[in-house]
């Protein structure tokens, strides 16, 4: 593991993870420090999803799991959603006979205070097409459209950490880059940015480090561009 | 038969149908929201009706007054089934569905049980002096005021839950609906919208007993055959659907008061039965339900 500034953001240790009784993840560590993008990288079915589910509270866990000096052991989802570490799920997850209006909306539902509709201007600035189908039913948009509203979504609701998993699955690729863009730009603003993608190329030019996984295991860890260039990675991801 | 007779049948019915409305929209916003029927739900409007009818005699509580005392009393109730007995019933590993069924028939029959062991089996009646007796005529078509105010205060209750469907509370409550697992991901306790939907569902019964009580008898068993006429309302209207319970209602009402007119007192439920069988063979997600 790299030296990293004293306390990171999000440290993940000794993780493990099972569907009924069927361990998916062997004790995995993972550090994200505040302002950085990494990435988890992985064929299907390596535990990436299940990962970001298991930081995100959505099923119980065995091991450590710190984020902002607070143990996520044993703390509900929507607790751990308002401290600041936030999912965009795989499928997205939208309120589909909603409007795009209302989902967003509701992303600000559990926060309080005056300030809390503000980050919808940050949301429209990054995603304008949003802004044009406001009263348009969320089931209704396009796949690429649903990922910006899923990850407007979260915005709403103020995140430090963002955990994106396979923002470009299903959608156009020339949308895939502007999804990328947004990442950079979200990162930008001081949120620190988890990723999980199947898309090498695109995700390891914007993240700092990147992880590995394989059956459960976190079986490489390093600098984007280390990973990038590594042989058996690019053989796994690019069959080059 | 006279025409006025008819009119003053169905208007009376219609009014009926607007208490069986209420009745059936709190079931079905608690059904919308949760997939889970509450069989207990005709024992909250006799639970309602005595709390009403002890407010009256003991503390001599006009009607008004047991409107709120009654709905907020019912919301509490609403929300201590839910955090007592529903939400441990869908912690539940093994059957969960079959004890979400059985843990609210159990329910009802407490319920019951209590109600005859403080109160006995008799009938009551709530005799609020001039509320009670007095009419309104119009023509040879006579009505009692109390039917009517009835009637009035439960369009004010579908209003009432009409516009908190369009607050931000209502529009978390329809995202929980949708996907009680993804609102989580926006920092939305699930179980808290779960006992407020319950809460709500039950203070909405809780109106409808209040004007029940101010005209209809007061017994242990009372809730059985408004919970009967309820479901059969829920499912014409439309599972989850708050017009289609208000519409469905006021038909049922109106089957009923003409069956029983028509054809036969003791067979007023058959015309309601005839009707749902219809709606099950015609449409059977009902009048207003989602597909
Ligand atoms: N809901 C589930 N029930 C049972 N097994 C699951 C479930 N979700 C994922 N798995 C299994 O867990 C392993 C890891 O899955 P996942 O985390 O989704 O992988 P990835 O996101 O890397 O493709 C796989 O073997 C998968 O089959
Ligand atoms: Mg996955």
């Amino acid at each position: 593991m790299t030296g990293l500034s004293p306390e990171p953001l999000l440290h993940v240790s000794h993780l493990t993870a099972a569907y009924r009784g069927l361990r998916v993840l062997h004790g995995i560590d993972i550090e994200v420090a505040a302002g950085e993008i990494v990435a988890v990288m992985g064929a299907n079915g390596a535990g990436k999803s299940t990962l970001l589910r298991a930081i995100a509270g959505q099923m119980p866990t065995g091991g450590a799991i710190r984020f902002a000096g607070t143990d996520l052991a044993d703390l509900p989802a929507h607790r751990i959603n308002r401290l600041g570490a936030v999912l965009v799920p795989e499928g997205r997850r939208l309120f589909g006979g909603l409007s795009v209006e209302d989902n967003l909306r509701l992303g600000a539902y559990a926060r309080r205070g005056p300030d809390r509709f503000k980050p919808l201007d940050l949301v429209f600035e990054l995603f304008p097409r949003l802004q044009e189908r406001l009263k348009q039913r969320a089931e209704t948009l396009s796949g690429g459209e649903q990922q910006m509203l899923a990850i407007g979504r979260a915005l709403m609701t103020n995140p430090r950490l963002l955990m994106l998993d396979e923002p470009s699955q299903g959608i156009m690729p020339r949308l895939v880059d502007d999804i990328m863009d947004a990442v950079q730009r979200i990162r930008g603003l001081g949120v620190t940015i988890l990723i999980v993608e199947q898309r090498l190329v695109e995700t390891l030019s914007i993240a700092d480090r990147a992880y590995v996984l394989q059956t459960g295991r976190v079986v490489m860890a390093g600098p984007a561009a280390t990973i990038a260039a590594n042989a058996d990675v690019r053989r796994a991801y690019l069959g080059m | 038969m006279t025409a006025s007779l008819i009119i003053q049948v169905a208007i009376g019915g219609l009014l009926m149908g607007l208490i069986y409305a209420l009745v059936a929209a709190g079931l079905s916003l608690i059904f919308g929201l949760m997939n889970i029927v509450n069989f207990a739900h005709g024992e909250l409007l006799m639970v309602a009706m005595y709390a009403a009818l002890l407010l009256h005699d003991h503390l001599h509580v006009g009607l008004l007054l047991q409107l709120p005392i009654v709905a907020a009393l019912l919301f509490g109730v609403g929300v201590a089934i839910y955090r007592g007995l529903i939400s441990r019933a869908l912690g539940v590993r093994f059957n969960s569905g079959m004890v979400q069924i059985f843990i609210t028939f159990g329910l009802s029959i407490f319920l019951v049980g209590l109600a005859q062991f403080m109160f006995g089996s008799d009938f009551r009646t709530l005799n609020d002096g001039a509320i009670s007796t007095a009419t309104v005529a119009w023509g040879q078509i006579v009505l009692p005021v109390s039917q009517i105010a009835a009637g009035g205060v439960c369009l004010l209750a579908f209003a009432a839950l009409a516009l908190i469907s369009r607050t931000e509370f209502g529009r978390a409550l329809e995202a929980t609906r949708e996907d009680r697992d993804a609102v989580a991901l926006i920092g939305i306790d699930r179980d808290h919208i779960f006992s407020l939907g319950w809460g709500i569902g039950a203070a909405t019964v809780g109106i409808a007993g209040v004007m029940l009580a101010s005209f209809y008898y007061i017994a242990p068993s009372v809730g059985t055959s408004f919970a009967v006429i309820a479901y059969i309302t829920v499912a014409l209207g439309g599972f989850g659907s708050l017009l289609g319970a208000l519409v469905a209602g006021l038909v049922v009402g109106l089957v009923e008061a003409l069956t029983a007119l028509f054809i036969d007192p003791s067979l007023k439920e058959i015309g309601i039965f005839a009707l749902y069988v219809l709606v099950l063979m015609v449409r059977p997600r009902g009048l207003f339900g989602r597909q």
